[in-house]
């Protein structure tokens, strides 16, 4: 029997209390949990292995960076961890959301209920600097391995801060290299970033 | 001496061998100068000794069977693959970051790009998502033209993969047969939207512009001749032995691992679980047309060719109804707020003026109220095709995130492969369909 995602957030908050957030969005109305970061994985795996729930996929992870556009639930967490979760065999979907303060960016990972989480965590960590704690493969997935910054991040300008040229790269002797500034801090960043 | 021998002699030849050449020993069939006698590459001892050694290998970036800049780092014993290990990142472009400076409708264009093998589905799927953001809704024909549009993509993908698959296991001419029934399904696609893979024909609110004239009697062509193809390709593969035995048993995915990794479309339905988001969450009104979910038990790379061939013929099934279903009508949503007027009407009208100029400048436009979200799905050919959406009230949208299928079907490439062969895992990287433009963004 498909829930509404009300029906879902009903039955989480008879579970797990206040725990739970549960929050609307507007414009779409699509509703979803907000819940701390300590309490998300046993969220996540009474959501998965509930019989009447049953998320047996987890679609996707992925992160708001709220340092733009700050809003009341959100006061003193800049990231929102997003895990879009699908069920097969009861055909529902939800949205659970995991707060995460700037200072102190980690969230425990879910690898281990659901596999998809490897890559989904590992591309969330990529763009966002967010650490996935207990996520073997913490490797960068998109961007080079040594690359300094988190691409996605709002305070992070669109056209980057100049490791474009500051690669080490082969030069003919004699020919000058231009030089580019690739320590700006983030307020110059914040700047140039809209 | 002449000078000639001498500097011969200087390029290193020891004065015995100089002379053995001189006097012409070298072609005499018994000389052996002071090599050993000739042997195998390795005696039986070296070969014993070398059996715990392993090779590593590097496929691609650059590598015809890799279908793009993909990295497949192999470890190999002899032939068989001890473990793998994949890096992607190659192709990507920051698509999600430039969503974050342009304008929903700006960046229909960049939705393109990512599986340009089906711009189309990638256009539809992004503008449902900013619909559902802004609550509305698209004319019955818009709905109807984007199924007929989507389905003549997704066979335009399937069957360039089902040639490609040929291609990378040596049968080359079924490459260029799918490519040239693929250029004719382009025409269509062409005649519509003006361009054969970098479509972008949706519009936030409604299509680019309505199809020809003779529009149906492409796709009844089209749809008629297209089976003969089908038929062809599976005479030709189906009970041919070299193709079914490199195919049968390699890249093995079961169905509950498959549903763990995040496994959409055809492979997820390949291993047995028939999962479909235009069957779950039809969207478009997928739910008026007959058509099967396909599934396969096989879950082997054998199975995710069958699996794409028996898809093609359900699009042809749903094309040709949505056909006769097509309504006539607008195909944009009458709200001018949302949908720029048409361009006569600027001329002549003032507030067309308006709402154009509104639509166009910076700061106005399009505004999802703020703090909005979306998660939205769509049956794209390689699976599910999320778009999540987060709106700051801004024309720009906040965020932008594509959950591309290809990403989540590829993470578990290097877990199949262990344990095969070098060239099954090329069969099957193929199967996967993984295309680098969504993969990497």
């Amino acid at each position: 029997m498909p829930l509404l995602p009300d029906d879902i957030l009903r039955r989480l908050t008879d579970r797990f209390g206040d725990r739970i957030l549960p929050r609307k969005s507007p414009g779409s109305g699509q509703a979803f949990a907000l819940v701390a970061r300590e309490h998300v994985r046993p969220i996540l795996a009474h959501l998965r292995d509930d019989p009447e729930l049953a998320f047996d996929l987890l679609a996707d992870v992925t992160i708001i960076d709220h340092l733009q556009l700050e809003l009341p639930e959100m006061e003193g967490h800049r990231f929102a961890v997003i895990y879009i979760l699908r069920s097969l065999r009861q055909n529902h979907a939800f949205e659970v959301r995991a707060r995460v303060p700037e200072d102190d960016p980690i969230v425990p990972s879910v690898h281990d209920l659901w596999k998809s989480a490897l890559w989904g965590e590992r591309e969330a960590h990529d763009m966002y600097g967010v650490e996935f704690e207990g996520n073997p493969d913490m490797r960068r997935l998109l961007m080079p391995e040594d690359y300094p910054g988190f691409p996605l991040r709002k305070d992070y300008p669109l056209r980057g801060r100049g490791e474009r040229d500051a690669f080490p790269q082969y030069r003919p002797p004699g020919v000058p290299t231009s030089p580019v500034n690739v320590t700006a801090g983030p307020e110059e960043a914040r700047e140039t970033a809209r | 001496m002449s000078e000639a021998t001498e500097t011969r002699g200087e390029r290193g030849l020891s004065p015995i061998e100089f002379e053995d050449l001189r006097r012409g020993k070298a072609q005499d069939p018994s000389y052996r100068g002071e090599h050993p006698e000739p042997r195998f590459f390795f005696t039986d001892e070296e070969a014993n000794e070398l059996g715990g050694k392993r090779m590593a290998l590097n496929l691609g970036p650059q590598h015809p069977a890799t279908h793009g800049t993909l990295r497949v780092m192999l470890e190999l014993e002899g032939e068989k693959i001890a473990s793998a290990d994949t890096e992607i990142g190659y192709l990507h472009t920051g698509f999600e970051k430039s969503a974050e400076h342009m304008t929903y409708h700006q960046w229909i264009t960049l939705t393109d790009r990512m599986n340009y093998m089906s711009a189309i589905n990638n256009n539809v799927g992004y503008a449902i998502a900013v619909e559902e953001l802004l609550g509305i809704e698209v004319p019955r024909r818009a709905q109807v033209l984007r199924v007929i549009l989507c389905e003549i993509s997704r066979i335009a993908d399937h069957v360039l993969c089902l040639g490609l698959q040929g291609m990378d296991m040596g049968a080359f001419s079924l490459m260029l047969w799918a490519f040239e029934r693929r250029e004719r399904i382009y025409d269509i696609i062409e005649a519509v939207t003006g361009a054969r893979l970098t479509t972008s024909y949706t519009r936030i609110g409604g299509l680019f512009r309505d199809v020809p004239q003779d529009f149906p009697e492409m796709v009844k062509t089209f749809r008629r001749d297209f089976p003969s193809f089908l038929d062809e390709l599976e005479e030709m593969t189906i009970g041919n032995r070299i193709f079914e035995d490199r195919l049968r048993g390699t890249g093995r995915i079961g169905p509950e691992e498959a549903v763990s990794w995040g496994l959409t479309g055809p492979i997820l339905r390949a291993s047995g679980v028939a999962y479909d988001v235009r069957k779950t969450k039809p969207y478009s009104g997928y739910e008026r047309y007959d058509f099967d979910v396909p599934v396969r038990e096989e879950g082997d790379s054998w199975g995710r060719y069958l699996q794409r061939i028996a898809e093609v013929r359900q699009s042809l099934r749903i094309i040709e109804q949505a056909l006769e279903d097509l309504p006539d009508g607008p195909v944009n949503i009458e709200n001018k707020k949302i949908v720029l007027p048409e361009k006569g009407e600027v001329f002549d009208n003032i507030e067309s003026l308006i709402h154009h100029f509104k639509l166009i400048m910076f700061g106005h436009g399009i505004a999802p109220a703020r703090g909005g979200t979306v998660y939205s799905a769509t049956e794209a050919p390689n699976g599910e095709l999320g778009f999540y959406i987060v709106a700051d009230g801004d024309m720009v949208p906040y965020k932008v995130r594509v959950r591309p299928p290809s990403l989540y079907n590829y993470a578990i490439f290097p877990k199949v492969v262990v344990g095969s062969m070098i060239s099954d895992a090329v069969a099957v990287l193929s199967s996967l369909n993984v295309i680098a433009g969504e993969l990497d963004r």
